[in-house]
């Protein structure tokens, strides 16, 4: 059983058990433009929710990727430095950034369904 | 934030709006950032077909005076006495201190009259500088009734040519008279691309005209501010108030060659101590190209480090070079550690990154070269 949590960041966070999977939405991509350089975290890396776990830069600007939960880096989608646009063109697939054992599965009420977001997100354009 | 309703716009702001542009505050301006097609996209676009660029904030003027080319050069180290009609001349505006106030593109239409264009953060204060330093001398005229396209990538020539026809021979630099489909335009076959290209003066009237039908013929696409800046970093041109500004001045800033053998001899231009000195013994820091040895790039106020961790300078300038195809940069260092070759490290995210001094530019320039 699986289930995608977003943030207001632009975040998305797919469930497995006790194991989550992180990358930035559809969205974020479109605002972003074309991706040319992802730094992703560690294994073993421990980020906190709201923090700092990611690195993301188009041609004109650097953004930073948000850990949407606390917890420790399981895995570095270490495809993406190689290859950055996999983001652009499948952000919510292979251009995912990295997986995170959750320290705090309850810090996941705070985050919004799809439904929410999708409201989110139309009310920003 | 800035207050949308407070900004200007150009003449072309309903077409870039119909076109899917992205605006953005610039300069006080409303411009287009990028258009559907992207920054890389219309980056790599312009170098190998053509843009076209809204560069109608930049500010244009007319300066009349019976002497109008001695006047200019007490405030620019420009040789201007030399140019013949339609030569243009890039130089800078200087103050007392030998720093620049602003980068400017001279043309000279005739013996007591040059066409100007400048920054458009800097206009305002560009022509009241010289209105009134050459009080008496020579009269300034604003011309914000004045669009101002460039037209840029190396098939621009074969596609202003289908217009005006004498375009395609047009020296790199000169500038001349015409007429667009009717319309009475100033063309320049200069830019800030690196490319071959043009900048196409026309009235703010028939600015949609042109650009429309510019843009329906075959290969030319809307480019955005995006493309526009890492089109000139990859050339390794100056963006004012990033790479100079009035705390470089011209051999800091790596642009002594805008400054001829006539007015080092004479002087004559505000700080003209100061920079002839600095000429024959150099100044203390340089203007450089920085290369990134990884895949990161180096932002704007990067800092620069010699191998030892002492701050060496900065960087002015940085991001991804499409065409380049890695990250690009450039920036002020200590001119002990100017020479190409020379590594540093950049401090990117509080990690020490490294990267080596070039020459500039990244990517050759292509300027039209007569056969």
């Amino acid at each position: 059983m699986s289930e995608t949590r977003f943030t207001k960041d632009h975040e998305w966070i797919k469930i497995d058990g006790k194991v989550g999977t992180v990358g930035i939405t559809q969205f974020a991509q479109s605002q972003l433009g074309d991706i040319v350089f992802v730094e992703v975290p560690p294994a073993g890396k421990a980020v906190k929710a709201g923090g700092e776990a990611a690195v993301v830069e188009s041609v004109k600007a650097a953004s930073e990727v948000y850990s949407p939960v606390t917890g420790t880096v399981k895995e570095g989608n270490n495809a993406l430095p190689d290859a950055p646009e996999t983001v652009n063109k499948d952000p919510e697939g292979a251009g995912w950034f990295f997986k995170i054992d959750l320290a705090n599965p309850s810090e996941l009420d705070g985050l919004m369904d799809k439904a929410a977001y999708d409201k989110y997100v139309a009310e920003l354009s | 934030m800035t207050d949308a309703d407070s900004l200007k716009s150009t003449p072309l702001n309903d077409l870039h709006i119909a076109l899917g542009a992205k605006m953005v505050p610039f300069a006080g301006y409303s411009m287009p950032v990028q258009y559907p097609l992207g920054v890389l996209k219309e980056h790599l676009h312009t170098r190998t077909a053509a843009g076209l660029f809204d560069v109608s904030h930049m500010g244009q003027a007319t300066l009349k005076g019976a002497d109008v080319d001695a006047a200019l050069e007490t405030l620019v180290p420009g040789d201007l006495k030399a140019l013949t009609p339609g030569q243009i001349r890039y130089t800078l505006l200087l103050n007392d201190a030998g720093g620049i106030i602003d980068d400017l593109m001279v043309t000279r239409v005739d013996s007591t009259t040059l066409y100007l264009v400048v920054n458009a953060a800097c206009k305002d204060g560009d022509f009241a500088h010289i209105a009134t330093k050459l009080k008496g001398r020579a009269t300034l005229t604003r011309h914000d009734d004045a669009a101002l396209l460039a037209l840029q990538g190396p098939t621009a020539a074969k596609v202003l040519a289908k217009f005006i026809p004498a375009a395609a021979s047009m020296p790199f630099m000169t500038g001349t008279t015409g007429h667009f489909d009717g319309v009475p335009v100033r063309l320049s076959r200069s830019g800030y691309t690196g490319e071959d290209g043009y900048e196409i003066s026309i009235s703010n009237a028939s600015a949609e005209k042109v650009a429309k039908a510019l843009l329906a013929q075959p290969g030319v696409q809307p480019i955005g501010l995006g493309a526009r800046d890492s089109l000139r970093l990859e050339a390794g041109l100056c963006l004012y108030g990033s790479d100079i500004d009035t705390t470089t001045t011209p051999t800091t800033a790596a642009l002594n060659w805008v400054i001829g053998p006539r007015r080092r001899a004479e002087g004559g231009f505000p700080g003209a101590g100061k920079i002839l000195g600095e000429i024959k013994t150099g100044a203390p820091r340089k203007r450089v190209g920085i290369k990134p040895l990884g895949k990161a790039p180096a932002r704007a106020h990067t800092e620069v480090q010699d191998g030892n961790g002492n701050r060496i300078g900065e960087i002015s300038s940085g991001g991804f070079g499409p065409s380049f195809n890695g990250p690009v940069a450039m920036g002020t260092v200590d001119s002990a550690f100017a020479k190409p070759g020379t590594q540093v490290q950049l401090i990117v995210r509080g990690q020490a990154l490294p990267a080596e001094i070039v020459s500039l530019p990244f990517v050759p320039h292509r300027y039209f070269k007569k056969q």
